[in-house]
């Protein structure tokens, strides 16, 4: 049953929602707005004159580079989601399972999530940096070729590391929180069904942590797409010679480095469409496979 | 189908709780048996014990001559209708029914055959394409025995599958279910913490205490000759009347402040000696010379009888009576047993029936 408030007349629903439209408005709508309208402005190198130059700016979305740049997005984006889906689902199946320490197991898996990314970017590197890096000297030691500084794909690898690290925790609470959702005589209904270990993970399991799944999926995507720019900037700083540039650090260094701010505009709203269309792909085919 | 034979079963759970304490029992080829005792007694533990949900910790179960303790809950060929019907949610109820047969591999057309008789026998045939959710509790508990009937198991077992339903409905499936035994013959084992589920079920009714056994027998037999006075209180509503009293000769009792004959024969009691006696409400009658001084304080209405509560000598007591029936006013009323056979005499130190 729906629990409602009849309010009479038409003045004060409209008045209560006003302070929420504000907020929505100034900050969202006007910010957007702005943005689509600075894409369709050039200003010249000295900012003393600006142009209207209608779709030129998105032109260059065409260019080659940016095209890599898309491309390397998607790599990025792909690893970064389905390892750290992959493996807080392995961890949570872990932690589900266990009765003694669970506590002290979750309470350990869950304080990645309070590292500020620009701090966990700082760590990784730490770790990871050629000459003083632990691991990277055990690399060394080991024989393993490691420089991330200068090798474009051990860069990539390190981001992608320290971006998957970062998500754990947070798909990991959610997964936990959906296995012990299932209740336990499911389980065990299914296990006097004559369903194996695995069989039942797959028919029984799986299929009942898709919705909440589903919904990772979609906050593991925004989140590669856009929350890993505070690690990547931290590590990297999108090199060396962009092989860790994704598409909102691009976004970043059009506009704040390279003052191109009509280019980093026109790169902010196709960011902007790929991800709307994206979650509207999810919504529309994967999320009607998956709720019961 | 097979018989379930249990030998000095125990179980301890982490932390030393002890559920079960030594349990054996034959649970007959064919038979419907209840698990019958409060809230706590290690019923679900021993049933859970006989699917292979629970390790064993001594003790042996057997069903059949096949002795299970280590054998996996798929292979012992027995099915389980859960408390909350634990259905798969995901799946629609063709599906829930024939998940298990898929498992163990059955050829299609078998399965369809299968869920479909099962579906009629149940009157569940309309909502084979739907989900779970979409179904009444009701209807849900009938697709959690679909699921049992389907596989042709060894054993049904069932824990507490009628506590979460409404009052009305509860009544007509305890019905549905011993209709449903009358006809699949199944051994079936049954928990249940209600007593009149336990009466109009079971072949065989065993009463559980603290982990243990109380008594083992029909329906009429644990109501009738109860072993103990946990039996007696337990079974039967209003529950027995207990008394202490003192034997003064073979066939004779003090109690209550009045004198009442039993059954010599029937109790080993030696004369002298203190015991407690039960009489049941419905075995007790008004006015008899001789009997016990009678306290009257309330009266309960339930429609064709009425049951008078008062006190004896200080105990409380209960009996019941025709509602037409005239009760004389005031505080003059005696009370006694129907007749020699219906007084009950247990041993007041272990609380054990005293009947030979
Ligand atoms: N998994 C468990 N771990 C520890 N103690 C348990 C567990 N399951 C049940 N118990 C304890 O064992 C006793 C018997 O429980 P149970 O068999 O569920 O009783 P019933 O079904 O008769 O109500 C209770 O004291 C209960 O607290
Ligand atoms: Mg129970």
């Amino acid at each position: 049953m729906e629990k409602r408030a009849i309010f009479g007349g038409w003045l004060v629903p409209y008045l209560l929602l006003v302070p929420q439209m504000v907020v929505v408005l100034f900050f969202f709508y006007w910010p957007a707005v702005q943005t689509v309208w600075q894409s369709f402005l050039l200003e010249d190198a000295f900012g003393l004159r600006t142009d209207f130059v209608w779709f030129d700016n998105y032109k260059d979305l065409a260019s080659r580079e940016y095209l890599q740049t898309i491309g390397r997005t998607v790599v990025f984006s792909t690893c970064v989601t389905v390892l750290s889906l992959s493996i807080a689902l392995l961890l949570a199946i872990q932690a589900d399972k266990s009765i003694k320490g669970a506590g002290v197991y979750k309470t350990l898996l869950i304080w990645p999530y309070a590292v500020a990314p620009a701090v966990a970017g700082v760590l990784w590197l730490f770790m990871f940096q050629p000459s003083l890096g632990v691991v990277a000297r055990a690399m060394r030691n080991l024989g393993i070729p490691w420089n991330p500084m200068l090798n474009g794909n051990h860069a990539l690898l390190l981001v992608i590391l320290a971006s998957v690290w970062k998500q754990i925790s947070y798909n990991f609470l959610f997964f936990l929180a959906g296995l012990q959702a299932i209740p336990r005589a499911v389980h065990e209904a299914a296990a006097i069904d004559g369903a194996s270990r695995t069989r039942r993970f797959w028919t029984v399991t799986f299929p009942l942590l898709a919705p909440t799944g589903f919904f990772l999926l979609t906050v593991n995507i925004v989140y590669a797409f856009f929350d890993t720019f505070g690690i990547i900037d931290a590590m990297t700083g999108g090199g060396p010679s962009k092989a860790t540039e994704t598409l909102v650090y691009s976004v970043f260094f059009q506009g704040r480095l390279g003052g191109n701010l009509g280019a980093s505009a026109a790169q902010s709203v196709a960011l902007m469409v790929i991800i709307v269309a994206l979650t509207a792909v999810q919504f529309r085919f994967i999320e009607r496979k998956v709720t019961y | 189908m097979a018989a379930v034979t249990l030998e000095n079963v125990r179980k301890t759970y982490t932390g030393n709780v002890e559920a079960v304490r030594g349990v054996s029992l034959t649970i007959p080829n064919g038979s419907f048996t209840v698990l019958l005792g409060p809230s706590g007694c290690g019923k679900s533990t021993l049933l859970r014990m006989i699917a292979g949900l629970e390790t064993i910790t001594a003790g042996t179960c057997a069903i059949g001559d096949r002795i299970v303790n280590d054998i996996e809950p798929a292979e012992r060929d027995i099915a389980m209708v859960f408390q909350n019907y634990a259905l798969y949610p995901h799946m629609s109820v063709y599906d829930n029914m024939a998940y298990g047969l898929r498992n163990r591999r059955t050829p299609k057309d078998e399965i369809e055959r299968r869920v479909a008789e099962a579906a009629k026998l149940l009157g569940i045939e309309e909502f084979l394409a739907r989900k779970p959710r979409a179904l009444s509790g009701g209807q849900r508990q009938r697709v959690a025995m679909g699921r049992a009937i389907v596989r042709d198991p060894q054993v049904f077992l069932f824990d507490e599958p009628l506590s979460n339903l409404d009052a009305k409905l509860r009544v007509s499936m305890r019905l549905e279910i011993r209709r449903l035994h009358n006809r699949l013959k199944a051994t079936s084992i049954f928990v249940t913490h209600d007593q009149v589920e336990a009466m109009t079920l079971a072949d065989q009714v065993v009463v559980m205490n603290g982990g243990q056994i109380e008594q083992v027998g029909a329906p009429t037999d644990v109501y009738r000759r109860p072993a103990s006075k946990f039996v007696a209180t337990f079974i039967g509503s209003p529950p027995m009347n207990l008394l202490p009293g003192k034997i003064v000769a073979p066939g004779q009792i003090e109690a209550g402040g009045g004198a009442l004959a039993y059954d010599a024969d029937a109790f080993d009691a030696r004369v002298g000696a203190g015991v407690d006696i039960g009489i049941r409400a419905e075995d007790i009658v008004v006015g008899a010379s001789g009997g016990m001084p009678f306290v009257h304080e309330f009266v309960e209405e339930l429609g064709a009888t009425r049951v008078i509560h008062g006190t004896v000598a200080g105990h409380p007591l209960e009996f019941v009576t025709p509602a037409a029936a005239e009760l004389a006013a005031g505080n003059s009323l005696r009370v006694s047993a129907a007749s020699p056979a219906a007084v009950h005499v247990f041993d007041p130190a272990t609380g054990r029936s005293l009947r030979r």
